[in-house]
């Protein structure tokens, strides 16, 4: 998943019409005092652009009265660690009053395979500590949009009339143009205030679908929320998740991959990296999948291969000679089920690879060849 | 009996020219599924693996009457594809293609509902009912017709479930595989709602994973309508919160989707949970004689 920054979203919500604080995004104080002098006016918010959030307690958010004030701040801010995130941007936006804060967003309801759209008078902290009975929801239909009858409804829960009602009609109508048409999985606006008796978007976050990404390309290049290690799989292909762990697991699915990992922990092993193969009949992905893992330093790599379509003695040729082409940089167990399994582990044997039957014994083996 | 295919069972493939298409094509045909025809993007291919090759899914119907489609369409053509089945009023749709966006599959989804068609996936490894057909990619090996009815969102991990199944003397009524994607055109619920009714179906085996509430809901569902033991097995207990683990809906977002969440409801439904995958057939065998 694409996770946009705060001033990404913006230019989003901008394109789409949604009404924004001035504001502008500056890499060093001299270019916060130019904007300042230009395109902001004071006092002004000060915001470290970062993906995490808690901004406001953390210190990542700070307000400047003078353009001294400002540029002071963003160079604090510049290159400053916030939760492991390194600060490469600021925003700095125009400060506007505000009278109340409201939280609305659109995401997918899985349990309802349907939009959800929740809404809460109750904005500006995160919406997990907000109660449930103060979030609304609603729901929407991907062939009707948002229905006229349900931006009266919203309206009316969140205490708005005459023109703010108006616009938190048309808001909700522009949320659902940009989930849709930015192919986003999650739109966000917390706090969404009432400033001066207008609607405003103070923040925004947005989030855009992975597997839509061939149809946005301006989004490609944008991280998301994978390790530089993550990236580089994603990129070829593999699905690989960083665990913290020693043990790297290579499995044929994302099912069996997960599964295998389960046993791991059970047993006493500690997951280091989750690498699901997919289809195995390409040796190239065996070379690909052993050099991502070299990259991850795990002490040994658990490969736990079922051969359905493809066949085990397949499998095992292509490990056997990866591995003799290039030895590997950690311990090596293995395990093959399936078709022509007897075939498959006898290669590998054969090789001076140890291979395993028995999910559980396997594992045994890893483990103990983890704590050597 | 079976759920959803049977010996009746006539399949359209869509994307029949392609790699993965061809090779199915053949394994379907291997497990003696009635494949019918195909359709290409490709022109002038007039047959692939012995199966008469169509420019529409219109032309196919008219000649050969299918009423199953399997789709290799690639992604970003397959919502088209799948308009074409459903306006074609064909009733199942099998959906194998990975990586369609959410906003498709939901689009998908109301619109084969409102012309009757059944999607099974997407991003799924399909449907086998031993003896009569398979519609997808399940590997043929594994399976024998008996009692047991299995449904999975994952794919390898339920092909070596079932083979341990086969290994140790059982055999399968259906397997249905519906699909890792966070928006399945098929659920758990009607998948155990078939095989509650199907008679030959005496235990179910039901694999989840970590993501969403399916499985919780599944468990409410189990509760209240089903009487026949079920067995299950959740995947992803050492799953990382907000890591998706290889499929597109096996995520925990914001503290739901969890194992221990799935367990505990499965748990309190009646449902024999396993710890491990290879637990599965000794958890089987208590529940028949039970």
């Amino acid at each position: 998943m694409v996770k946009l920054l705060e001033w990404q979203g913006k230019e989003v919500f901008r394109n789409y019409g949604i009404p924004l604080p001035k504001g502008a995004v500056v890499h060093s104080g001299e270019e916060a005092a130019k904007a300042l002098g230009t395109q902001v006016p004071l006092p002004c918010v000060v915001k470290a652009q970062v993906r995490v959030g808690g901004r406001g307690k953390g210190g990542a958010l700070r307000f400047a009265n003078t353009a001294e004030e400002a540029q002071k701040a963003v160079g604090e801010l510049i290159g400053s660690k916030f939760k492991d995130e390194t600060v490469k941007e600021v925003l700095v936006e125009e400060k506007r009053p505000i009278e109340r804060e409201l939280y609305i967003s659109l995401t997918l309801d899985r349990s309802k395979r349907l939009p959800i759209l929740m809404f809460s008078a109750e904005g500006g902290v995160e919406i997990e500590n907000v109660p449930d009975e103060k979030i609304h929801k609603l729901w929407v239909h991907p062939y009707a949009g948002i229905l006229d009858y349900q931006k009266r409804q919203v309206a009316k829960l969140l205490g708005l009339t005459d023109a703010p009602a108006k616009e938190v009609g048309v808001l909700m109508e522009t949320l659902w143009k940009i989930f849709q048409g930015e192919d986003a999985e999650l739109v966000e606006i917390n706090p969404l205030v009432l400033s001066a008796g207008h609607l405003l978007a103070l923040d925004s976050k947005v989030t855009i679908e992975d597997d839509s990404i061939f149809r946005h390309p301006q989004y490609d290049h944008l991280q998301g929320d994978m390790t530089p290690l993550e990236e580089k799989a994603h990129e070829k292909g593999i699905a690989f998740v960083e665990m913290g762990g020693d043990v790297g697991v290579i499995a044929n699915g994302a099912g069996l991959t997960m599964a295998t990992l389960d046993v791991l922990l059970e047993n006493g092993g500690k997951p280091g990296v989750f690498l699901d193969l997919g289809g195995t009949d390409d040796p190239k992905k065996v070379a690909e999948a052993f050099l991502l893992m070299s990259e991850a330093h795990p002490k040994v790599v658990f490969i736990n291969i079922f051969g359905g379509v493809t066949r085990c003695d397949t499998v095992a040729s292509g490990l056997v000679s990866e591995i003799k082409q290039n030895p590997p940089p950690f311990g090596i167990v293995t395990r093959i089920r399936g078709h022509n399994e007897t075939e498959g582990k006898a290669i590998l044997k054969e090789a001076g690879i140890g291979s395993f039957s028995d999910l559980a014994e396997a594992v045994r083996q890893v483990v103990s060849m983890e704590g050597q | 009996m079976s759920v959803f295919v049977d010996a009746s069972t006539r399949v359209l493939v869509l994307g029949i020219t392609g790699h993965q298409g061809t090779i199915h094509t053949r394994g379907m045909k291997a497990f003696g599924t009635q494949v019918v025809a195909g359709t290409s993007m490709r022109k002038g291919v007039p047959e692939v693996e012995g199966v008469p090759v169509f420019e529409s899914v219109e032309d196919a119907v008219k000649a050969t009457h299918p009423n199953t489609a399997c789709l290799f369409v690639p992604a970003p053509f397959a919502k088209d594809a799948l308009f074409e089945v459903a306006d074609a009023g064909i009733p199942l749709a099998v959906i194998i293609t990975e990586h369609i966006p959410f906003h498709d599959m939901l689009d998908m989804l109301y619109y084969a509902s409102a012309k009757g068609t059944r999607i099974l996936g997407p991003n799924c490894p399909g449907i086998a009912t031993p003896g009569a057909a398979k519609v997808g990619i399940l590997p043929n090996v594994i399976f024998k017709p008996g009692n047991v009815g299995v449904v999975s969102r994952s794919g390898t991990l339920t092909y070596e479930i079932v083979n341990n199944l086969t290994e140790n003397g059982f055999g399968e009524t259906t397997c249905i595989g519906l699909g890792g994607d966070p928006v399945p055109g098929t659920t758990f619920i009607d998948a155990l709602a078939g095989f509650q009714k199907d008679p030959e179906t005496h235990a179910i085996v039901m694999v989840g994973e970590i993501g969403g509430v399916a499985e919780e809901e599944a468990a409410e569902y189990i509760g209240k309508h089903v009487t026949k033991p079920v067995v299950s097995y959740v995947a992803g207990q050492s799953a990382p919160p907000g890591k998706r683990m290889g499929h597109a809906g096996a995520i925990i977002t914001r503290g739901k989707g969890t194992a221990e969440s799935k367990v505990q409801a499965l748990s309190k439904a009646g449902v024999r949970v396993a710890k491990f995958p290879y637990e599965i057939p000794g958890l089987v065998r208590q529940a028949l004689k039970a």
